[in-house]
């Protein structure tokens, strides 16, 4: 009882704070957050004093099984479903961000829906909120399987979770109406960077006591690749936000760093959130859940290692090449340089040893359309790990940089990897987390795949023609030594382009609806009576004892 | 230590070092007796599949 | 016998089971990379070289790049203009790397759906860029950005600046004290010719006129103008070429020692 009424009092002097600072504040933004935050501690609070059973209640309404004595698996399903919300809320600001760059009247002249304010949306959605709520969820699945124990800290986890919607919200909100500190993938303020390292160090302490108390002796190479995600994200977090507020009751703060040291530091944090966020934990989820699915182990344990310690190790130093040709000391553009084409090895490794898992078993991917999300996330992988150190070579990037070719292949990355493996993982996960025999609908999963693959084909086709074409376009010299286009027709120039990208967009965006529906039918029960997505082949005719035959 | 003392250490003798680091790392999966154990890590995750229900 | 002992003392299969130094050799393999490109850079002194007319951003002038920022400007316009001969035809003088010595943070941007804005300052007339942000297409057909009208109607916030030039100020910015106590008023003073003097004489360059075209009312679009009109106008790159050249003599008599 007095526990109840500690932790009740703690939440509601949390909320009383909140609401000063609310009260205090010198923008409105600021307010408007700390407005938020007061709700979600009142939330929390209402939760500790009705002591009415929430999870029975969550499980009601989700028709989640209840797990006595089996993993901690609540988590998890509520993090399935923040991904699937998260990522259609990223996907359909992306296709709108896509539409105004087509048609500008789209921005509708009021300043909560201008590209600027939208764009950061878009990112921070669909990395942070679907891939970050991927991650943790799938995290605490594959640890606690892969070392036969319950999760470590069950209120932890679950903090976890919901810090981690708090923080999503915060930034989201922020974004609208205007709060940002300018670093792409890091644009939150300062108080919600510092809220999301308290949830991330938290997260830590629940993965790695989860570990701890394996039952297991190996710790599973699926495990290491997250371990490495967290502690990195972790600290690429913290350095790069390092700020000054103007004042603790307002949302603005100044970096600590100026120019070339901040451009450095923040392209050292931006690369490795596409390596430590978008690469390492996915291939995490690559490791688990391909040898799952095909049922064989990965190809090459020794592989596994080898590609662990020279992916983590050579990632980090490729961040300049978000640089070259800038104020940026020549010898960090070169090293960047090196280090991005060097990295080719270890990620083809990686990709081999994924798609290699299936050696003996390629007729899956005729049958299996899960496997088939699988083998095409590792072959986007494998073109955009190709592309990625083509376009750091220098003489490449003098002409990629700055146009919409870097868009092209962070879309075949993002769409085409991160976006398959983690579609293959929630329709892995679904029937198995809510105990269904198996998902509503494997034709859907058909739908699905060839709609999200025929759509980032688009996608990136039309941007690989507009890059390449607005970088060839804005270096141009006429017969009479003057450049010879309009920095205006070069935009003029991008519309089509900007046309078909946001019809591949909204392909991929079907195909997400398709997954949508799919689960959503799975967690009802459903079970669709649908043909099978092969037949052996049978032929009653055929399937008789030759009769003899008389001889003549 | 000026930027042309770092450079030149960086492409002698901490080249050398890293190299032989990473050949180091390479060559270690590699080992006697390694092969068993990886085999039975790889196969780790298919033990007792019953999703921890008794 | 030797290897056995040190196979039992350390092996990877021991790294494999333990998740403390899992932990820590995969900080190490990620920190390495991160310190000797970053860390160098603080203490190279040739990594930003000096050139006459770098001045912290006056009140009004940071108002504005708050604006810039707060309206993800950087997400289409790029501050950095490469060493090519068209960027440097269609911008100006490549940007040099103590142009954003006091940009906390730094906007050099990583696109350009626009065109790079780094030496805009000046190219352009007050009228002009009011009209443009206010409806791109009215002066620019084929433009597809957003329109800021709502910047000329929502007055400047004017609440206390000493807070964020002291912020600066502790991130190393030398604004003075003088500075910093007279931001508030300074803000007011860069669209008031009147009483400008003193400011002029503490920001070199400064321009002092009403940028919005509506002398009554300090609004955001004066603040967003003021910041354009001033960037990259403080350094004067001619006069800051012959010193790299200086600077390339110097490094060239090195290398031959």
């Amino acid at each position: 009882m007095d526990g109840v009424v500690l932790k009740a009092g703690g939440w509601l002097g949390l909320a009383l704070l909140a609401l000063v600072m609310a009260a205090l504040a010198v923008d409105a933004p600021f307010a408007v957050h700390m407005g938020i935050v007061a709700v979600a501690c009142l939330a929390v609070l209402w939760a500790t004093v009705s002591r009415a059973d929430f999870d029975g209640i969550a499980r009601g309404i989700l028709k989640m099984p209840a797990d006595e004595g089996v993993y901690d698996d609540d988590p998890i399903r509520w993090g399935v479903i923040a991904t699937i919300f998260w990522g259609a809320a990223g996907l359909i600001a992306g296709l709108y961000i896509a539409l105004q760059l087509a048609y500008p009247a789209l921005n509708l002249g009021f300043e909560y829906t201008t590209f600027g304010r939208l764009r950061p949306l878009h990112t921070s959605g669909v990395v942070f909120a679907f891939g970050g709520n991927a991650l943790i969820a799938t995290s605490f699945y594959v640890v606690q399987r892969t070392c036969r124990a319950r999760l470590a800290f069950p209120g932890a986890a679950r903090f976890v979770f919901w810090g981690y919607q708090l923080f999503l919200v915060l930034a989201a909100t922020g974004y609208l109406m205007g709060v940002t500190e300018a670093r792409e993938y890091a644009e939150p303020e300062w108080y919600v960077d510092l809220w999301l390292t308290i949830v991330w160090v938290v997260y830590f302490v629940v993965f790695v006591g989860t570990i701890v108390k394996r039952r297991e002796p190996h710790i599973y190479v699926a495990n290491w690749f997250y371990l490495s995600f967290i502690i990195t994200i972790a600290m690429l977090h913290i350095v790069n936000n390092l700020s000054v507020p103007a004042t603790i009751f307002g949302s603005k703060s100044y970096s600590a760093f100026a120019g070339v040291q901040d451009a450095l530091t923040q392209w050292w944090y931006g690369h490795n959130a596409v390596a430590f966020f978008l690469t390492v934990p996915f291939l995490a989820m690559m490791y688990y859940f391909v040898p799952k699915q095909a049922e064989r182990p990965i190809y090459s344990y020794r592989l596994s290692i080898i590609h662990f310690w020279s992916l983590i190790f050579l990632y980090i130093w490729a961040g300049p090449h978000h640089l070259h040709y800038t104020a940026l000391p020549d010898w960090a553009q070169t090293l960047g340089m090196v280090f991005s084409v060097v990295l080719w090895m270890p990620s083809w490794g990686g990709m081999i040893n994924g798609l290699m898992t299936l050696n003996g078993a390629w007729d899956k991917i005729r049958t299996d359309p899960i496997i088939r999300m699988m083998v095409i996330a590792l072959a986007f992988y494998g073109m955009a790990t190709f592309e990625g150190p083509m376009l750091s070579i220098k003489a490449v990037n003098s002409l990629s940089h700055y146009t919409e070719w870097t868009i092209a292949h962070v879309h075949a990355g993002a769409l085409g990897w991160n976006g398959m493996i983690t579609f293959a993982a929630v329709y892995y996960l679904v029937p198995r987390l809510w105990g269904r025999p198996r998902l509503y609908s494997l034709r859907m999963v058909n739908w699905h795949f060839w709609l999200a693959t025929l759509g980032i084909v688009f996608y990136a086709a039309s941007m690989w023609v507009a890059g390449i074409m607005q970088g060839l376009m804005w270096r141009e010299y006429g017969a009479d030594g003057y450049l010879v286009y309009s920095f205006a027709e070069t935009v003029a120039a991008m519309h089509p382009m900007y046309l078909i990208r946001a019809a591949g967009g909204a392909m991929y965006l079907a195909g997400f609806v398709l997954l949508i529906v799919n689960v959503w039918a799975t967690i009802a029960g459903k079970v669709r009576e649908e043909k099978p997505m092969t037949e052996t082949p049978y032929n009653a005719a055929a399937d008789r004892p030759l009769a003899p035959v008389p001889a003549e | 230590m000026t930027y042309d003392e770092i450079r030149h250490f960086a492409d002698s003798w901490g080249l050398i070092v890293m190299v032989a680091m990473f050949l180091l790392f390479i060559a270690w999966p590699f080992r006697k007796g390694a092969a068993r154990h990886h085999d039975e890590a790889a196969n780790m995750i298919f033990k007792e599949d019953d999703n921890g229900r008794r | 016998m030797a290897t056995q002992s040190t196979e039992k003392r350390f092996s990877h299969k021991k790294l494999e089971r333990n998740i403390t130094l899992l932990g820590f050799f995969s900080l190490v393999a990620v920190a390495i990379g991160g310190i000797v490109e970053i860390a160098p850079l603080f203490w190279i002194d040739n990594t930003v070289e000096k050139v006459d007319g770098m001045r912290p951003y006056t009140p009004l002038e940071l108002a504005g790049r708050n604006i810039y920022i707060r309206e993800g400007c950087y997400l289409c316009h790029s501050q950095m203009i490469r060493p090519f001969r068209d960027e440097v035809e269609r911008y100006g003088h490549y940007s040099l790397a103590a142009e954003s010595m006091y940009d906390h943070p730094f906007q050099w941007g990583s696109k350009r759906t626009g065109p790079d804005l780094a030496r805009v300052g000046g190219r352009y007339s007050d009228e002009w860029h009011r009209a443009h942000l206010i409806d791109p297409r009215s002066v620019v057909p084929e433009s597809i950005m957003p329109p800021y009208a709502f910047l000329a109607e929502n007055d400047l916030r004017t609440d206390d600046l000493r807070n964020d030039l002291t912020a600066l100020y502790r991130v190393g910015v030398p604004y003075t004290k003088e500075d910093i106590a007279k931001a508030n008023e300074d803000l007011k003073a860069q669209v008031d010719p009147a009483s400008a003097a003193d400011l002029q004489k503490r920001y070199p360059k400064a321009q002092v006129r009403d940028f919005d075209g509506d002398p009554a009312r300090l609004t955001e679009m004066d603040a967003l103008i003021a910041y354009l009109q001033m960037l990259g106008t403080l350094v004067d790159v001619d006069k800051a070429a012959p010193q790299e050249q200086a600077h390339a003599a110097d490094i060239a008599q090195e290398k031959a020692r």
